[in-house]
């Protein structure tokens, strides 16, 4: 049988927040809530894991941390020593305080585009990507649940009615 | 409503007993030391309660409505703050009538031109340093942060009285001066004390610098006091999200005194001018303070960022109090190294005197924020926030 997809359109937060809470402990797996700002408490009434993003985070800033250590190493001690002020530049630990503001530079740098760059590829973002918003009444004052079913829809329908959605649609087959 | 429990109390009385005997054997076998360890000690003190009234006037200017269940945690604080500047002042009056010689530019003659200890460089600084209007300075300080800090105290007790919000807006904007004023006079206030024992030095963000500090010790003590509190069973709204933000204060400040540390040293480092570089040969070339000197930085920096990092770390209690244990020491051996060198040189070291008196004024900041907490209701009725702090969740 074929899957159905079914939106659930609601006039306020609120409601919404305990429709998704209701349709959830139906085990009804929701889809996607689209909304025009974030609801707080959703993440957690939808049941989504914890976010990943910090631990890349450190990742990220780690490679930028080692890279600028190896490039400034590479300039600034092997390739070609300078003598700046009479510093140290034979070896790289006396040298150290000179570099700290580029591997500081480097880390702050790394962590923040390759964090932006994962978040834009997790979520399908790139220059002239289509919308996945199914209703555009969602940017604006319109909150909207996305559901995925197969068979019944009646009963659906009514639950979602039931918890006070305002409107029901249903995907174009 | 709050009573001091039998054993804490017994221990800010032995750890204040503890004090007066340091102080006692100090002043009585070297007074020469005891001066400096006395002003540390009092630096370190009176930055943790005057940080309180900072604290406290910080979230009534921000309209910060997270901290207003534990407001009464700082406003404790702020409790043992006369005590501390009375120490502070009694020093520096000590200083001013030659009882004592932390500061170099008070010595007789330094400024008298054909002097034997005339001084050119300390003479041109005579408008700003002489013994006049150093200690005027003092006293508009320790008597402004005072006032201060009884002004908020009073209209947040009044506010729970009678309630209202003419009360708090009164209070934003009390705490608005003293934001001016303070921002003024802790920096004014870290040159005179700290910066110009090495007279000939200076740095443009020392002021900073101590602020940073500051800041760091203050939001470390009012998390201590916190979640001592909530394990006698006190403060009942306060929950997971406040303790992270307060470890998220503390993080963040960790990093800020690392960035004002290292920007002074490797300025000075790179440039290598020998009037700047001496307040660091003071500090790097004299065995006593060089294992100190890394040593501080690394319990300061390293450790809480290792340990502070994640989520997780912030929410969980015992790591919080031990990496606050561990800032606390950090900054006091931070705030020995500003005072040491540069008026006991090679004969500085931590001994009894400099640690009993550290002890003895924990025990005092104890003893008198309890008492002060024990006065009034541990939660603050009528704040307009009071309902949006209750239900804080990050």
């Amino acid at each position: 049988m074929s899957k159905n997809t079914l939106y659930g359109i609601f006039d306020c937060e609120l409601v919404l927040l305990a429709a998704v809470k209701e349709v959830r402990a139906n085990k009804i797996e929701i889809k996607e809530v689209y909304s025009p700002f974030p609801i707080h408490g959703l993440d957690k009434a939808l049941g989504l894991k914890e976010t990943r993003m910090a631990i890349t985070a450190f990742i990220y800033g780690c490679i930028g941390l080692s890279l600028a250590a190896l490039m400034i190493y590479n300039i600034m001690i092997i390739d070609w020593p300078q003598n700046i002020g009479g510093k140290p530049n034979f070896t790289f630990y006396h040298n150290m305080p000179a570099f700290i503001p580029i591997m500081f530079e480097c880390t702050v740098l790394f962590a923040a585009h390759l964090m932006s760059i994962t978040y834009l590829i997790r979520n399908g973002l790139y220059p002239g990507a289509a919308s996945d918003c199914p209703d555009p009444r969602t940017t604006d004052d319109k909150f909207l649940m996305e559901i995925e079913v197969e068979g019944d829809l009646a009963a659906l329908k009514a639950m979602l009615t039931k918890n006070g959605a305002t409107e029901i649609n249903e995907k174009d087959a | 409503m709050f009573t001091i429990n039998k054993k804490a109390k017994n221990l800010s009385i032995a750890l204040m007993a503890i004090g007066l005997i340091a102080l006692i054997f100090g002043f009585a076998s070297n007074p020469h030391g005891a001066w400096p360890a006395l002003l540390f000690n009092t630096y370190f003190y009176l930055g943790i309660s005057v940080f309180a009234v900072f604290f406290v006037a910080m979230q009534y200017v921000s309209e910060a409505g997270w901290s207003i269940v534990l407001k009464r945690v700082p406003e404790a604080i702020m409790g043992a703050l006369p005590a501390f500047s009375s120490i502070m002042l009694l020093i520096m009056v000590a200083s001013i009538m030659h009882v004592n010689h932390i500061y170099h530019w008070l010595h007789e003659g330094i400024m008298t031109v054909g002097h034997a200890e005339y001084d050119y460089i300390i003479a041109g600084k005579e408008p700003y340093l002489n013994a006049t209007f150093f200690i005027i300075r003092t006293i508009i300080y320790l008597l402004g942060w005072n006032y201060f800090a009884k002004k908020l105290r009073s209209l947040s007790l009044l506010e729970d009285r009678e309630g209202g919000t003419a009360i708090h807006f009164k209070s934003v904007s009390t705490s608005a001066w003293f934001m001016v004023f303070f921002a003024v006079t802790s920096a004014m206030a870290s040159w005179d004390w700290i910066m110009s024992i090495d007279a000939h030095w200076f740095s443009t963000l020392f002021g900073w610098y101590v602020f940073a500090e500051w800041a760091a010790i203050g939001f470390t003590s009012i998390l201590l006091f916190t979640l001592y509190l909530q394990r006698q069973g006190y403060l009942k709204d306060v929950n997971e999200s406040h303790i992270h933000d307060l470890g998220k204060w503390i993080f963040a400040f960790s990093l800020v005194w690392t960035y004002m540390w290292f920007s002074q040293f490797m300025l000075i480092w790179y440039a290598n001018i020998p009037e700047e570089v001496a307040y660091f040969t003071a500090r790097l070339e004299v065995e006593n303070y060089k294992f100190l000197f890394w040593f501080s930085m690394i319990i300061n920096f390293v450790l809480p960022v290792i340990l502070l990092m994640s989520r997780d770390a912030k929410r969980h209690n015992s790591r919080l109090i031990f990496v606050s244990i561990i800032i606390l020491i950090g900054h006091w051996l931070n705030s020995y190294l500003l005072v040491a060198p540069g008026t006991l040189n090679t004969h500085g070291h931590i001994g009894f005197t400099e640690i009993g008196i550290g002890l003895g004024f924990a025990g005092l900041l104890i003893h008198l924020t309890f008492k002060t907490l024990a006065k009034e209701q541990m939660e603050a009725k009528n704040h307009p926030m009071l309902d949006e702090s209750k239900h804080l969740h990050t």
